[in-house]
């Protein structure tokens, strides 16, 4: 490295592209987002900074802080699912023979590539009300529900098809499907560098897998368990597009809230102070990691 | 594990060869393919209600390939994805240089801002974009493909950081005393740039052009801020009729960009071996 002031025309020739452009399309718009949070409608286009803090003071209102404690319980469950789903697979992928690793490794990335949208929409067709899941569970009723007689009880009637589209189940199940590749990968890159005569003399020692994989893996695997669970959580924090075309009208997140009042309700100081919190909360959750990244590293 | 029968027994750390864990990978992998598997096989379908197989069909990519307005969003996304790629590439590769050869005061501020842009959410960044450009007050009616800058602009902010931090990892990989060398031999600074730097950063160049692309082809959220209603790329068309009901000409369009994302992730997959036995020739 060396120092700037020894080759300044140098200098100058790489920085100032970059710089210029993070600085006036990225710095300067979410400076204007976080003075319009301060500021009031003074018209119908014309928003006066005012310093005010009743934006945010309206989005501590119980209405809003319970869309913004929605949005952290949802995400924190398919931080969760994805986790217990996801670490299994991390492992048997570390563990495949080198045959198979590459398929496995691109059988996860491969849906990781592919267009969110389409994802969701995917979702949508296997999820709505004449969709497969739904075809699927209906044979199996039809098939088997009159085995129920065999053993005493009364025959089902006919198949009523399960509402699996537009509620929070549908808004849980979609935003794990589509951060699944996100909580594997890092999981894998943690797994993979472990030191596997570790896992061996634990078990030669006479623990157990189960004890083995909680006393020896995890702790050795934290900073990339840590980082997988916060590179899930994030995105999954500030998912629009997933609750706005798979959840019902009560399982709005903190980002459709966001998209109303910039679009419908107009009433921009509010989203922006909305957004600024959304921030808040994704930047406190990344220090979080940095943290303990850095205990996880001390102690081991 | 004596379902394996004569085969050699299972060592403790086989993991990936206990019917369990087998089991459980494979319902994942169900979990992942079957809604994409069903859309591409159902989009060949000769069914409106695309439910019961009525048949093998290409009906619906001709309708698709027609539907001008689809088209159009798709040409649009396109362009928008090349030019987004281009610019980030070069932006991204100066700041991935900057980063990783310059001492300046500052410098970690910039750094941390330069992160920013892969971290924020994109609703905010969105929502950024729409007051920004808003503010502006640019000109609205361009003729095509102006009226896409603010599109591509948007694209190009969140592109950038990414190709910077590919690339940057190449980088660490350089070895200095090549360019040294280089220099001692009469090189010019832009001739050791040329000849001696940009070759090895190549192939972070083509990873990061590879991602910079397919980030741009898939965003929604922040393109829905930026883009009026002569501006619709393909993922906001999408969404538009989505929101009304599936039908199979969506599928079939889905179809191929899900073609085009499999063709793009081998290429990019062949790519990172190669790389990878580049790292281990040197």
């Amino acid at each position: 490295m060396e120092d700037w002031k020894r080759s300044r025309a140098l200098f100058a020739a790489v920085a100032t592209a970059p710089l210029t452009w993070l600085t006036l399309f990225f710095i300067v718009p979410m400076g204007v987002i976080w003075l319009y949070s301060f500021g009031t409608n003074a018209g119908l286009t014309e928003i006066e900074i005012s310093g005010t803090l009743a934006n945010y003071k309206k989005a501590l209102e119980p209405l809003y802080l319970g869309i913004f404690a929605k949005s952290l319980v949802v995400a924190g469950i398919t931080t969760a699912i994805c986790l217990v789903v996801g670490f299994p697979v991390a492992l048997a992928i570390v563990f495949a023979s080198d045959k198979w690793k590459p398929w496995l490794l691109l059988g996860i990335m491969l849906p990781f590539w592919t267009n969110l949208l389409i994802r969701t929409y995917a979702l949508m067709a296997v999820l709505r009300t004449e969709g497969y899941a739904n075809q699927t569970i209906g044979w199996l009723h039809d098939r088997f529900g009159s085995l129920l007689t065999l053993v005493g009880l009364p025959a089902p009637g006919a198949y009523e098809p399960l509402h699996l589209l537009y509620n929070n189940f549908a808004v849980v199940l979609g935003l794990v499907y589509v951060h699944l590749p996100f909580m594997v990968l890092p999981l894998y890159a943690a797994l993979d560098r472990l030191d596997r005569s570790l896992i061996e003399a634990s078990l030669d020692l006479g623990a157990g897998h189960l004890r083995t994989l909680l006393l020896i893996v995890a702790p050795l695997a934290a900073p990339g368990i840590i980082s997988g669970i916060i590179i899930t959580f994030v995105p999954a924090l500030g998912a629009y597009l997933t609750p706005d075309l798979l959840g019902g009208t009560d399982s709005q997140m903190i980002a459709n809230v966001i998209e109303r009042q910039f679009k419908r309700a107009n009433n921009w100081p509010f989203g922006a102070a909305l957004s600024f919190l959304l921030m808040y909360a994704t930047f406190i959750a990344i220090a979080i990691q940095a943290l303990k990244a850095k205990q996880a590293e001390k102690r081991g | 594990m004596k379902l394996l029968g004569k085969r050699a027994p299972v060592a403790p750390l086989e993991y990936t060869r206990r019917w369990s864990m087998r089991i459980w990978v494979g319902l994942v992998l169900l979990f992942l393919y079957t809604p994409l598997i069903t859309l591409v096989a159902f989009s060949f379908n000769d069914s409106r209600r695309n439910i019961v197989w009525r048949g093998f069909t290409t009906k619906y990519y001709e309708k698709a390939l027609h539907n001008s307005s689809l088209m159009e969003a798709l040409t649009n996304s396109i362009t928008i994805a090349a030019l987004a790629t281009v610019v980030s590439v070069v932006l991204g590769a100066l700041a991935a240089v900057l980063l990783w050869r310059f001492r300046f005061p500052t410098k970690a501020a910039w750094e941390g801002a330069m992160a920013l842009p892969i971290v924020v959410p994109e609703i905010c960044m969105g929502v950024a974009m729409l007051a920004f450009f808003a503010r502006l007050d640019l000109p609205q009616d361009l003729p095509w493909p102006f009226d896409l800058s603010q599109i591509t602009i948007a694209h190009i902010t969140f592109c950038f950081p990414f190709v910077a931090m590919v690339v940057r990892s190449r980088l660490t990989s350089f070895n200095r005393e090549e360019e040294e060398a280089a220099k001692d031999l009469g090189a010019s600074e832009w001739q050791a740039f040329r000849d001696v730097l940009l070759p090895h950063m190549k192939p972070g160049l083509i990873a990061g052009a590879l991602l910079a692309f397919t980030l741009s082809l898939d965003d929604f959220v922040i393109t829905f801020f930026t883009s009026g209603p002569n501006t619709v790329t393909f993922p906001v068309k999408v969404y538009s009729m989505v929101r009304f009901s599936v039908t199979p000409e969506v599928n079939a369009a889905s179809a191929l960009v899900i073609a085009l994302t499999v063709l793009l992730t081998t290429i990019a997959l062949k790519l990172q071996s190669r790389m990878g036995t580049l790292a281990q020739g040197h």
